[in-house]
């Protein structure tokens, strides 16, 4: 009974991870189209921002949930003015620049922080469930998850600026012909898309030992989710998401750790020959 | 203008004589000393400190007064962590700068990749990292501690605190897997039982669905020869489970990179392990080599284990040459396995003859307060899985790096 709680809070974890660290490259990559392979280094400044701004007194939530996410915005703002904007609609040069872009933010967080680890210790403490420790911080990020997806519905379906961004990313001639700046709105959009994974690299911080090569490990999963989820944004994340940390985490406590990736990476091999536009190619169609 | 293959032929002689020339003359004035290690990319943490021990150990060579009356130079090149670089300056150090002696490699991979270079040229080796064991070749000399030595000891010391489950987590290459293999054979030596062990690719930084097996096992200890900046998260995920006061945690590897001073004393405090080195060691050598780094390199906190037994490493060599009077090869081989020894910041080393592997003291230590505090020291531990496989007296032809089996 205890242990299959456990397990249950395991797999929401999985599952709540899996959405954080592809929601910014689901806005970026699912929404404009821009093969961001600099996503992961984008997370890892995430996380050096936050321990920065704890190492210098500010209190650890703020850091996460305010400064990170607003210091990778600004950041990914600069890099959308100087790069990514004159690449729109260009699917492989995309690749290749922001490939590039990944090679200079590890070297200058190397520059920055030097090649070694640091880290900043989880600010809610584990308790006891029965016979069993539970990783407090585990909730923390389950919440955050599920607040970003309301967030992002929220302000996708229910406001304005929404309605507007969704309508120039399928049509921004159209958008531009309504009197609206495709370009200001493609450059809000990416600042959103950049600020979301500088939260996801924030909050996944005080969990593991982080590097300025750190981007990579979650590179892979970010984009398997995203394809794998298909056109839909929020439908196609938490459906994608679903699947895999399920899928994931049984074979993680089924056999272990290596099999769970395994088993992951079969999965999204599976999933792409029977759906090749995604979960969401074929089921919630249509939704968002 | 026209080339013939005559006149391409004579013109590059003439251009390779020349450059000899000048080379041949300086041999005479000075000793050479190669050095290859990776002072940028990724494993810089690891090679800048050994880079600065091996220059440091020279300086002090050359202060008093150098070698068979000549000084030491130091020719050294940055691998820039890329295996493909290793190959290329060995063929550059051994043939075209023609060093007498080669310090250097990092990881294992590095250290395959030059070797059969060296033992081609005849150039005396010295690989001063910890590693998972087994080399077997004359040419070479392996300074730091394999996994037989720490964990022979490190085991009974960590049993004999916690109880006898233990539950082994490692990282997933031959390193971690060779590791484990020792763990359970030591484990069980001890009349202790291995209750599980998983391994893990070295990106995996998640940890939580691991913790929750391991409490469902109820081990009395874990031991966690984890590599690596991801899996460094094991440990802060496991004291923010709350499992840092019920289930000890033992590792050999966590510190070798200094890693705790990285981890929060909440994190960190209890961890056993087990080494050569330690920078709180409390030996007069110790303090006169952490003052002599500090007055040329200003601070002393990146010292770590690896760039003290490179340190040791330079010196055993120069005990070596002093002993044999010469550079010759053969004549500093057979020094060396004299079993000379000498006196490191670490204790004494002793090269065994017939692994040219070293005898060393492994200290058992804890965490505390970011520093590793010294429990207990176990003097002139021998490297007894290597010693199980290779013998260079009986055999000095061999020229393999032998899987143990257990």
């Amino acid at each position: 009974m205890d242990l299959s709680f456990v397990i249950l809070v395991e797999m929401l974890y999985a599952v709540a991870s899996l959405i954080l660290i592809s929601a910014g490259l689901a806005v970026v990559f699912g929404m404009m189209k821009v093969i961001n392979l600099a996503h992961g280094e984008f997370m890892m400044m995430g996380g050096y921002a936050t321990i920065t701004a704890v190492n210098l007194g500010v209190n650890v939530f703020v850091a996460m949930i305010v400064i990170a996410p607003l210091v990778v915005g600004l950041i990914g703002l600069v890099v959308e003015r100087l790069v990514i904007r004159h690449l729109y609609g260009r699917l492989v040069d995309t690749m290749l620049a922001t490939w590039g872009l990944s090679l200079f933010f590890i070297g200058l967080a190397t520059m920055i922080f030097g090649n070694t680890t640091t880290g900043i210790s989880t600010p809610i403490p584990g308790f006891a469930f029965g016979d069993y420790q539970i990783n407090g911080y585990n909730f923390f990020i389950i919440l955050v998850s599920v607040a970003l997806l309301v967030a992002v519905l929220f302000v996708l379906k229910a406001t304005r600026a929404g309605l507007i961004a969704r309508g120039a990313m399928q049509r921004a001639d159209m958008a531009a012909a309504l009197g609206y700046s495709p370009d200001r709105i493609y450059m809000a959009t990416f600042f959103c898309g950049s600020a979301l994974s500088g939260l996801a690299g924030a909050v996944l911080a005080p969990l593991v030992g982080l590097v300025p090569t750190s981007g990579g490990a979650y590179i892979a999963k970010a984009f398997i989710t995203v394809i794998a989820g298909g056109p839909s944004l929020i439908a196609g994340l938490f459906s994608s998401a679903s699947f895999f940390g399920v899928i994931n985490q049984v074979f993680t406590f089924a056999i272990s750790p290596v099999i769970g990736e395994v088993a992951l990476l079969v999965a999204a091999v599976v999933l792409l020959r029977l759906l090749p536009q995604g979960i969401t190619g074929s089921f919630f169609k249509g939704k968002l | 203008m026209s080339l013939n293959r005559r006149s391409f032929l004579a013109g590059t002689a003439a251009i390779a004589g020349a450059g000899l020339m000048p080379r041949a003359t300086l041999a005479g004035e000075t000793i050479k000393l190669g050095s290859i290690l990776d002072t940028s990319g990724i494993f810089d943490a690891y090679g800048k400190p050994m880079d600065m021990a091996m220059r440091l150990a020279v300086e002090e060579i050359n202060a008093a007064g150098g070698l068979l009356g000549k000084m030491v130079e130091v020719v050294a090149y940055d691998t820039q962590s890329d295996m493909a670089l290793y190959s290329q300056y060995a063929q550059q150090l051994t043939r075209q700068d023609k060093v007498d002696v080669v310090h250097g490699g990092i990881l294992s991979a590095s250290r395959e990749a030059i070797r059969q270079t060296m033992r081609k040229t005849k150039t005396p080796y010295f690989y001063n990292v910890l590693y998972e064991g087994g080399v077997c070749d004359r040419n070479i000399f392996i300074n730091g501690v394999t996994p037989a030595q720490q964990v022979e000891v490190l085991v009974p010391y960590a049993m004999g605190k916690a109880g006898k489950k233990v539950y082994i987590l490692a990282a997933d290459y031959n390193y971690g897997q060779i590791t484990a293999r020792w763990i359970q054979k030591f484990v069980a030596d001890n009349g202790g039982e291995t209750v599980g062990v998983d391994f893990f690719p070295l990106d995996v930084s998640d940890f939580g669905s691991t913790i929750a097996k391991i409490q469902s096992v109820g081990p009395d200890l874990v031991i966690a020869p984890l590599v690596g900046g991801a899996h460094l998260s094991f440990f802060r995920q496991w004291a923010a489970a709350g499992m840092k006061g019920k289930i000890p945690l033992a590792s050999t590897t966590l510190g070798v990179g200094n890693e705790h001073k990285v981890l929060t004393t909440e994190e960190g405090n209890g961890i056993m392990v087990a080494y050569n080195y330690s920078q709180e060691l409390d030996t007069p050598a110790n303090a006169a080599f952490k003052e002599k780094w500090t007055a040329a390199y200003g601070d002393s906190t990146m010292i770590h284990e690896l760039a003290v037994s490179n340190y040791q490493g330079v010196l055993t060599w120069a005990e070596a040459v002093r002993k044999a009077g010469s550079l010759d090869r053969d004549a500093v081989i057979s020094a060396l396995e004299t079993g000379l020894s000498i006196e490191g910041p670490a204790g004494k080393v002793t090269v065994d003859p017939k692994t040219h592997h070293a005898v060393l003291d492994v200290h058992i230590m804890e965490f505390e307060n970011q520093g590793m505090k010294v429990i207990e020291t176990l003097p002139q531990r021998q490297p007894v899985d290597t010693q199980a496989v290779c013998d260079l007296s009986a055999n000095p032809g061999d020229n393999t790096q032998y899987e143990i089996q257990i």
